[in-house]
């Protein structure tokens, strides 16, 4: 879990790693080297400000270099809401989320469907399940050009759609995507707060991060 | 010292909320005539006189604009 500055989310992406029955491992964003991790999460905040575009300079941050050799070379990575936009900005998903379309922030309790389940952090689900996390962005909205859309549809890697009214005006109801080899999973919707029906509207979230204990633990 | 001055837009196939968000204050405002807006980023950069072209269009394909969204142009 790579904290940058101005991350939100980190402090729950930890404890759901925790909570799947993995052992959590807090990063720094200034660190080149991520130590020896099986999977990374990078988190929703507003990293850096989010100055200039979202997620536009965490992407050169130190610890983005081993991320994103890493991420080319089969490792999991996982990024939820600023994560998301952080991994769309060093290319390692396609297209990038803008503002909203009805430019206000939208916190709220969402239903999503799975798409994809067999990329490395949706395993655990079924296709066509339907979960109930919580969604918190401005910046949420998920563009593209229509070839973009068409090669990630054609190819099966929209992990997640938005059910009911879209919140942010992310095309064709996208609530995540995967790289083509399902290592790379980017997420606007945060599972990390649907762990515990305690303190929040599920325990839907809880999958994504059991999903890759259960692929590690059999790998 | 030279300025090179960088402008970024979206995409013509990118939805701008915030261009909308100025079109529709302008209709408030009671002015006809502006039929859309597309808000974007002006970058003014001064740099050595002999800093090139391609280290320009570098910084400005890799930071300053999102290639898969955003369209450039350099003046200087």
């Amino acid at each position: 879990m790579v904290t940058f500055p101005g991350s939100l989310d980190d402090r729950d992406a930890l404890r759901a790693i925790r909570l799947a029955g993995a052992e959590p491992v807090a990063l720094w964003h200034g660190d080149k080297w991520l130590s020896d991790v099986d999977a990374v999460v990078l988190p929703g905040g507003f990293s850096y400000g989010d100055y200039l575009r979202c997620g536009a300079i965490a992407r050169f941050a130190p610890a983005m270099e081993s991320v994103i050799d890493g991420a080319r070379n089969g490792l999991p990575v996982l990024g939820i809401c600023n994560g998301f936009q952080v991994l769309c900005e060093a290319h390692l998903l396609p297209g990038a989320l803008i503002r909203n379309a009805e430019r206000r922030f939208v916190c709220r309790d969402q239903r999503l469907r799975i798409v994809n389940a067999d990329t490395a952090w949706t395993a655990g689900y079924q296709p066509g399940q339907e979960l109930v996390i919580p969604i918190k962005n401005i910046d949420g909205g998920f563009v593209a050009d229509r070839r973009t859309l068409d090669e990630i549809e054609g190819e099966g890697r929209v992990v997640a759609r938005y059910l009911g009214a879209n919140p942010n005006g992310s095309y064709r109801d996208i609530a995540g995507i995967c790289n083509q080899a399902g290592n790379v999973v980017g997420l606007m919707p945060h599972p990390e707060h649907a762990i515990d029906p305690l303190t929040g509207p599920s325990a839907d979230g809880l999958g994504f991060f059991g999903s890759l204990l259960s692929k590690l633990v059999s790998a | 010292m030279a300025r090179v001055v960088v402008d970024v837009v979206m995409k013509p196939e990118i939805l701008d909320p915030q261009g909308q968000a100025i079109l529709g204050a302008l209709t408030r405002l009671g002015i006809e005539g502006v039929n859309s807006v597309r808000q974007g980023k002006h970058f003014e950069l001064d740099v050595d006189d002999d800093l090139d072209d391609a280290t320009v269009t570098k910084l400005a394909d890799t930071l300053l604009a999102n290639p898969v969204i955003e369209d450039f142009t350099i003046h200087r």
